[in-house]
């Protein structure tokens, strides 16, 4: 009886807390909040959970399926929580755990209805072109208490209107990871991926989103533009630049940065912290760049929406969430777990961008059916444009392939000649 | 005689996830997002001509060295003793027997700017090579994987050829290059071919290789339709009518290597 | 050239492509020892990848998997193939022919097309994906392998044997299970082998039909390459790698003691 209170007060908590924010829409994506007036300084040491919310489906034998981007949840080492570890021994519910690397994996992935997930993290566009597609599940808020200690600031997002149908797990922007080692002055800009002095030592996204939001950036247009001339022209920009990219990769860029494969990475700025190679740096160029939150979602087609929920509550608890930041190096939207958080932390100029540099940027938006089919096949384009590849072995081959089928030829008619002999 | 009936199960299989599956590649090449009629899907495909080229290209050049490499050895180990024979077969099987992801990354950590081939050519003041990420990569990385389906079969069909027969004609006056190509090249000419068809398939089609070797730069035809399906630009639709070009060029490759052999005697070489 | 000589080059030549077969193996297995994250230099001896490896719970889970696959998909397979070759073989020439057109096309067609064929099939018809979707793939892509080695063998057969086991009083069934099957046995076997080993090592068609809770151990491995690397993977390498050189050991020289055995007893006789 008792939890049952609980729960609706919270849910009414929830409501106000919702409505309170919606009423300053544009105050939503703008990611700025009081960092000097915290509002959680109390002391956690006597936290605990909840645990009778937490043991309603123990003994069950219940399980969800969590797809989350890889290196994206604390998974025990450095001496942090093992997120996941730790929520099967409170619930007794079984996490099956897989990643992806791209927001179009995921999609593919759950489009296709080759998977059924029961939590997945899509960045804020995802989360609107899946809401459009009525690919997910409403979250019904009364079974995640903890959103009371989300930042307001990432409430009521653009992408999402009202938080119906995601919670924020994290923010970063978009940058240049670099190692001084190899490159002697601090990219300030785009065009150092277009630079014929890096060949071969440019690491450059493997999504279509990304590739050509930094590219659209670089030309000075908007992320998010529907202009055919404008996203042909980037597509040529990046088919000129293929022949300096040594691979298009996601996660990979970690070991090939750390074993100093690369001069030149793009990717998100909060992993740069979690390559471990003492001449890694971060830039971000003065064109802009993107901002983004990825957002905890369930998809419309999840088993165990109970368990998902509670899943997402836990990933919100303020010391799990405080501990997982600090793993996944990102900026947190909990702003409990900020507020745990060292000053140091809370300054990083990555983790924590100063405001000019947000103002400067953009998030991306859901674009139209067109711009988005036209957006993938220009970037197939791009992937596809192969040029001259070992053409030195045309010659032999050709000849090769030349004298065989001649022979053959040959010995055929003379076998046939033959034939007609016996036959005369 | 009721023995037909026997087959039954398998044909009733066979419909369900061998020719009902097809069909559905069929019908989603021929129809778009929205369920409608279409030959838009091939004509699309064609735009990536210059992929399906370079697949066919890199596969036929990974094929070519496979066969210029094994052929000797394959002869080689098929005058060698029993228990020769024998040991250095179980060699060339080895690898197959570990996953080909683990030995395709194996030759990522050999070939990188840093790695080891690279740190040891620097050491006699070699280097560095560019070797990770180029074609030539992803070219080794068939000929390393696919290799023992070239060896296999030629040995099979080496092992057949009579010695007699070689001594037979270095008697009647042959010179050992007269005795390869009189005597034992036709006499291997299927193994060539099935080895050829084992190459050329995996390696034409391969989706890993190309990514793990080729760091993503160049793009073969499995690469493509697997980001139809699973990967980066959802569009199955457009990835059905790729499978199916594809199987065309395979078919078309089949009748080639065909010409050259007897498909009774492809039949046990197979295995 | 003498004889020698030639010896000495073909030698040296297979030495050669022995040593480009087994490099990267041989690197993987060094490198499983080294007390370095990076793939980088040489920092020390350990062996702390393997315990890590052996508490890794998803690559335990994925192993499992895999294991329960191969050997349910090469049963089935192996009693579906064999029946499906006795069938083939009794068969007209012109179904006979027909039938095995179908049952080439799984051998011949690309890996890729076959596990996107079997993807849009189960989605089609709503069927989760799980350890019974990649059992099924697995099956059907065994089944073409089992025929093609029975059915050599039952060719070989005399035909008359069957016939003759009937006009003495068996049933069918005792026919073919006291004069068929022991001349087919080989054959069977092999097939089974075939299967269980393109079962344990099938990604490109695994990749396609395995759920979020059935993976492979292959497709964990490529998930693996695809975050960063940890070196659990290069211990990994080196446990399959000494697991497979001992069973193809034992097995070998299982084989040579038989002959051995054969030999002796055909000299006494």
């Amino acid at each position: 009886m008792d939890n049952n209170m609980f729960r609706r007060l919270t849910a009414l908590f929830c409501t106000i807390l919702l409505l309170a924010a919606s009423g300053s829409a544009a105050f939503a994506d703008s990611f700025e909040f009081d960092r000097d007036n915290l509002p959680y300084t109390d002391d956690w040491d006597a936290y605990s959970y909840d645990e009778e919310y937490y043991s309603q489906l123990a003994g069950q034998g219940a399980s969800i399926n969590f797809y989350n981007w890889g290196e994206y949840i604390s998974d025990g080492s450095d001496d942090l929580v093992d997120v996941i570890a730790e929520f099967e021994a409170l619930t007794d519910i079984k996490v099956y755990y897989t990643n992806f690397a791209t927001n179009e994996e995921l999609y593919a992935k759950l489009k296709s209805g080759a998977a059924s997930y029961d939590v997945i993290v899509p960045s804020d566009y995802m989360v609107a072109r899946m809401i459009k597609e009525e690919m997910l599940a409403p979250l019904d808020y009364s079974n995640i208490p903890n959103v009371r200690y989300m930042n307001p600031a990432f409430m009521d997002p653009n992408y999402d209107p009202g938080s119906v149908y995601s919670l924020p797990y994290a923010w970063n922007t978009v940058g240049i990871i670099y190692n001084t080692s190899m490159v002697d002055e601090e990219p300030d800009s785009w065009s150092v991926l277009w630079d014929e002095q890096y060949a071969g030592q440019i690491l450059m996204f493997n999504n279509s989103r990304d590739a050509f939001g930094v590219t659209l950036k670089y030309l000075g247009y908007s992320l998010n533009t529907e202009d055919p001339a404008q996203m042909r022209e980037a597509a040529e920009l990046l088919k000129e630049q293929k022949p300096l990219v040594q691979a298009y990769v996601m996660d990979q860029i970690f070991d090939k940065m750390e074993n100093n494969e690369a001069a030149i990475a793009t990717y998100y700025s909060g992993d740069a912290l979690l390559i471990d190679n003492d001449n890694i740096a971060i830039a971000i160029p003065k064109e802009g760049t993107n901002k983004f939150v990825d957002a905890c979602c369930i998809p419309a087609v999840a088993k165990n929406k109970l368990g998902a929920e509670m899943f997402i509550n836990f990933l919100n608890e303020p010391p799990i969430a405080a501990q997982n930041t600090e793993y996944v190096g990102y900026g947190t939207a909990n702003l409990a777990a900020y507020c745990l958080l060292d000053e140091e932390v809370r300054n990083d100029p990555i983790l924590y961008p100063p405001q000019e540099i947000l103002d400067n940027s953009e998030m991306y938006i859901n674009l139209s059916d067109e711009a988005n089919l036209m957006l993938d096949q220009l970037w197939t384009e791009v992937k596809a444009s192969n040029k001259n590849i070992l053409t030195w072995g045309i010659l032999p081959v050709m000849t090769i392939a030349a004298i065989v089928i001649g022979k053959r030829q040959y010995r055929k008619n003379r076998e046939k000649r033959h034939k007609y002999m016996i036959e005369d | 005689m009721k023995a037909r009936i026997a087959a039954a199960p398998y044909l009733l299989w066979a419909a369900l996830f061998i020719i009902i599956p097809m069909g559905l590649v069929g019908w989603y090449a021929i129809t778009d997002m929205d369920g409608n009629l279409t030959l838009d899907n091939f004509s699309a495909s064609m735009r990536f001509a210059p992929v399906i080229g370079s697949s066919v290209w890199l596969a036929i050049i990974a094929t070519g060295i496979c066969l210029v490499i094994a052929y000797p050895l394959a002869y080689m180990i098929s005058r060698k003793s029993g228990i020769g024979q024998r040991t250095l077969i179980l060699l060339v099987m080895l690898p197959m027997w570990m996953n080909f992801l683990l030995r395709t990354y194996a030759w990522m950590t050999l070939l990188e700017n840093n790695g080891v081939i690279n740190r040891l050519l620097g050491m006699i003041g070699l280097g560095p090579y560019e070797m990770i990420n180029t074609p030539g990569a992803v070219v080794l990385g068939m000929v390393y994987n696919y290799l023992p389906f070239m060896i296999l079969p030629l040995y099979s069909v080496m092992t057949k050829i009579e010695p007699l027969l070689i001594e037979a004609a270095t008697d009647l006056g042959c010179s050992p290059w007269e005795t390869m190509k009189r005597v034992i090249l036709p006499l291997s000419l299927p193994g060539i071919a099935t080895g050829i068809t084992m190459v050329f398939v995996p390696s034409v089609s391969t989706f890993v290789i190309s990514v793990m070797l080729g760091g993503g730069s160049f793009m073969l035809i499995g690469d493509l339709i697997e980001m139809q399906f699973l990967g980066n630009a959802y569009n199955p639709h457009l990835g059905a009518a790729l499978s199916l070009v594809l199987m065309a060029i395979l078919l078309l490759c089949m009748v080639i290597t065909d010409m050259f052999s007897n498909p009774e005697e492809k039949e046990g070489l197979l295995l | 050239m003498t004889k020698k000589q030639n010896s000495f080059t073909s030698n040296l030549y297979i030495f050669i492509v022995m040593a480009f077969m087994y490099l990267p193996i041989l690197v993987m297995i060094i490198y499983s020892f080294n007390d370095s994250k990076s793939r980088g230099a040489w920092a020390g001896f350990t062996t702390k990848w393997y315990a890590d490896l052996l508490q890794n719970e998803s690559i335990l889970t994925a192993l499992w998997n895999t294991l329960i696959v191969a050997v349910i998909s090469s049963v089935v397979a192996t009693l579906l193939g064999t029946a499906a070759a006795v069938g083939i073989q009794a068969m007209k020439k012109r179904n006979r022919e027909l039938i095995m057109n179908f049952t080439y096309l799984p051998v011949m067609s690309p890996e890729i097309v076959m596990g996107v064929s079997l993807m849009l099939l189960f989605v089609m018809f709503g069927v989760d994906f799980s350890l019974f979707t990649v059992i099924v793939a697995h099956i059907t892509f065994n089944v073409p392998y089992v025929i093609l080695s029975v059915l050599p063998k039952l060719r070989q057969m005399d035909k008359y044997l069957f016939e003759a086991a009937m006009d003495l009083g068996c049933t069918p069934l005792q026919a073919f299970m006291k004069v068929m099957l022991p001349e087919i046995m080989p054959g069977i076997i092999s097939g089974f082998l075939i299967a269980f080993t393109f079962s344990l090592d099938d990604f490109n068609i695994s990749y396609f039909v395995s759920g979020e809770r059935a993976q492979t151990l292959p497709v964990l491995i490529y998930s693996m390459t695809r975050k960063r690397v940890s070196p659990e993977i290069n211990a990994l390498s080196a446990i399959i790698f000494v697991v497979v050189l001992t069973v193809l050991i034992i097995t070998n020289l299982n084989d040579v003691r038989k002959e051995k055995q054969l030999q002796k007893g055909g000299r006494r006789g």
